[in-house]
């Protein structure tokens, strides 16, 4: 059997795939972290629990409705951005123009206060959800063989990520965006309705967590914490990867994950440390991020 | 004299706890080119954001083409038809020359007056050239003219112009003096914060004097050879 520095190539090849759907997720949730700071400002903690929400929501679909895997993943965004949308109009919108603590402090209790109602009706001990009927199965490349459903993941994200990324990049809508998180009182004075933007940014991006958290569920059990815990992670590939780069939250977030795989393989006591070493690293040298500006 | 578009009555504005403007009573007609010329500090610039709805506390009366405007959020002014050029350009520096163009939507509050993107590259020809360019790559004199031509395809039909002149090349000002006679004779309603007196003088029919917030003095185009050095003398130029 090969080996590569000592370990057996099939087991390096199995920890660089998990790495690349972390990496996946992190890419998500730090881009919709990311465009969420840019235009309100706001460091959303509870970002990783509307991860969890989405996560919950698919499940809910399915056993007491019946709504199966696809449906959720079209359904369970909108939800969820429906939730972003009527927390940002009732509780955010009195916090802008407040300092940042302001922002991190609200949805910080937003977090506890949603995990709590989380763990009153499912508990803590870790629900299932099954990978879906057409996703299960082996795809065998020769070399290694490779679960479809992880596959699957790593694919519906980056493209969900690239969608993104282009709609601010590309289009008409993303200049307006872009113009907003510069200078958002500018941008309204010429004509655009800034909060129904804001708005509707907030609700994105929390639809993008919602996604993650949907295309999540299957490869774990499901407890009300799984988005806190994912959210440190992503604090910290955000920071790496410097705020308010849409291109470089995505390349950071596929980095760190396969940064973590490595870490598995060959020193598995680092693996969960990894990143916020390189935090610290990227902080001493670029204290704005790898792709961020002053 | 023709219907007044913009008025405003007893105008007060504050910044945080400082009172800035206090008591401004102004009106401007439609198709009229008014300057508003005072000392550095006398609150011209201000005005303009009270008129904008960009202070933070304002207070008195506000109409726009006779409707009462006072407590409308900016993006619906805009909507009216109002454009405003800030003084600072308030270019873009993430968006393109021609995407920082095309950001104001069009409204459809003076249709007669859309300036369509080819004329506007006809009146500023370096636009064209530049329009891939990141907004704040171009020159001090470009990106006075992108400002400018930014707010003439939404169909905004009053423009609020702030210091357009400063800090640029006698040929650009000179080329920006031919701009304001084109929009004049095409209908737009112009208001021009100006601290080039030499600038403003021969391009306005009417000329608002601010002092400490408030207007102490209107003087007609007709009158102002003959009051020339007292105003002047009073701009300390
Ligand atoms: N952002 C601000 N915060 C606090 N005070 C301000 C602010 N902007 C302006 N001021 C004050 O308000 C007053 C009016 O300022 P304004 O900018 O309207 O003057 P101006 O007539 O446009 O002068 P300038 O020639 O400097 O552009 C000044 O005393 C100024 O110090
Ligand atoms: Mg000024």
């Amino acid at each position: 059997m090969t080996e590569i520095f000592g370990v057996p190539a099939q087991v390096l090849y199995g920890q660089l795939l998990l790495g690349l759907v972390n990496g996946s997720f992190y890419a998500l949730l730090s881009l919709g972290l990311s465009v969420i700071f840019g235009l309100l400002n706001i460091v959303n903690f509870a970002h990783g629990t509307m991860y969890m929400v989405g996560a919950f929501l698919a499940y809910v679909l399915l056993s007491p409705l019946g709504l199966n895997y696809w449906w959720a993943l079209a359904l369970v965004p909108v939800l969820a951005a429906g939730i972003g949308i009527f927390i940002e109009r009732t509780v955010l919108k009195r916090i802008y123009g407040l300092d940042n603590i302001y922002g991190l402090l609200v949805t910080f209790a937003l977090t506890m206060i949603i995990e709590g109602v989380v763990r009153v009706y499912f508990g803590v001990s870790g629900l299932r959800y099954p990978v879906p009927q057409a996703l299960t199965g082996m795809l065998d490349l020769g070399f290694m063989r490779l679960p479809i459903y992880r596959v699957w993941v790593i694919v519906a994200a980056l493209g969900l990520c690239l969608l993104t990324w282009a709609i601010i990049e590309r289009t008409r809508l993303g200049a307006t965006l872009r113009a907003g998180t510069e200078n958002p009182k500018l941008v309204q004075a010429f004509g655009v309705n800034v909060p129904m933007l804001v708005t509707l940014v907030f609700g994105w991006g929390v639809g993008l967590a919602a996604f993650a958290g949907v295309l999540a569920a299957p490869l774990m059990q499901l407890t009300p914490q799984i988005g806190h815990s994912i959210i440190i992670t992503v604090f910290g590939v955000v920071v790496i990867g410097g705020m308010g780069s849409i291109l470089g939250s995505i390349l950071t977030g596929l980095a760190l994950g396969l940064l973590e795989g490595v870490a598995k393989v060959y020193y598995p006591e680092a693996s969960s440390t990894v990143i916020f070493v390189v935090m610290i690293l990227v902080l001493l040298v670029r204290p704005h991020g790898l792709f961020g500006k002053q | 004299m023709s219907e007044t578009v913009l008025s405003l009555k007893n105008v007060n504005g504050w910044y945080g706890e400082s009172h800035v403007l206090h008591g401004v009573d102004l009106d401007v007609s439609r198709g009229e080119v008014v300057s508003l010329i005072g000392r550095n500090g006398a609150g011209r610039t201000t005005i303009l954001r009270a008129i904008m709805g960009l202070l933070e506390r304002r207070e008195g009366r506000i109409e726009l083409k006779g409707r009462d405007v006072s407590s409308a959020a900016p993006h619906r002014l805009a909507r009216a038809g109002l454009g405003y050029c800030p003084e600072e350009r308030g270019i873009f520096s993430t968006l393109t020359c021609e995407e920082n163009l095309l950001l104001p939507p069009v409204t459809r509050a003076g249709s007669g007056m859309i300036v369509p993107l080819s004329e506007i590259y006809e009146m500023f020809p370096n636009l064209a050239e530049r329009a891939r360019s990141p907004g704040t790559r171009l020159s001090g004199g470009e990106q006075q003219m992108l400002a400018i031509a930014r707010i003439l395809r939404t169909g905004a039909d009053i423009l609020l112009l702030d210091e357009i002149s400063e800090g640029l090349a006698p040929v650009i000002v000179q080329t920006l003096a031919r701009v304001i006679r084109e929009l004049k004779s095409r209908g737009f309603t112009i208001v021009m914060v100006e601290q080039n007196f030499r600038f403003a003088a021969p391009l306005a029919d009417r000329f608002f004097i601010i002092e400490h917030g408030r207007v102490i003095d209107v003087v007609q185009q007709s009158d102002l050879a003959q009051r020339m050095d007292e105003i002047r003398r009073f701009l300390g130029v």
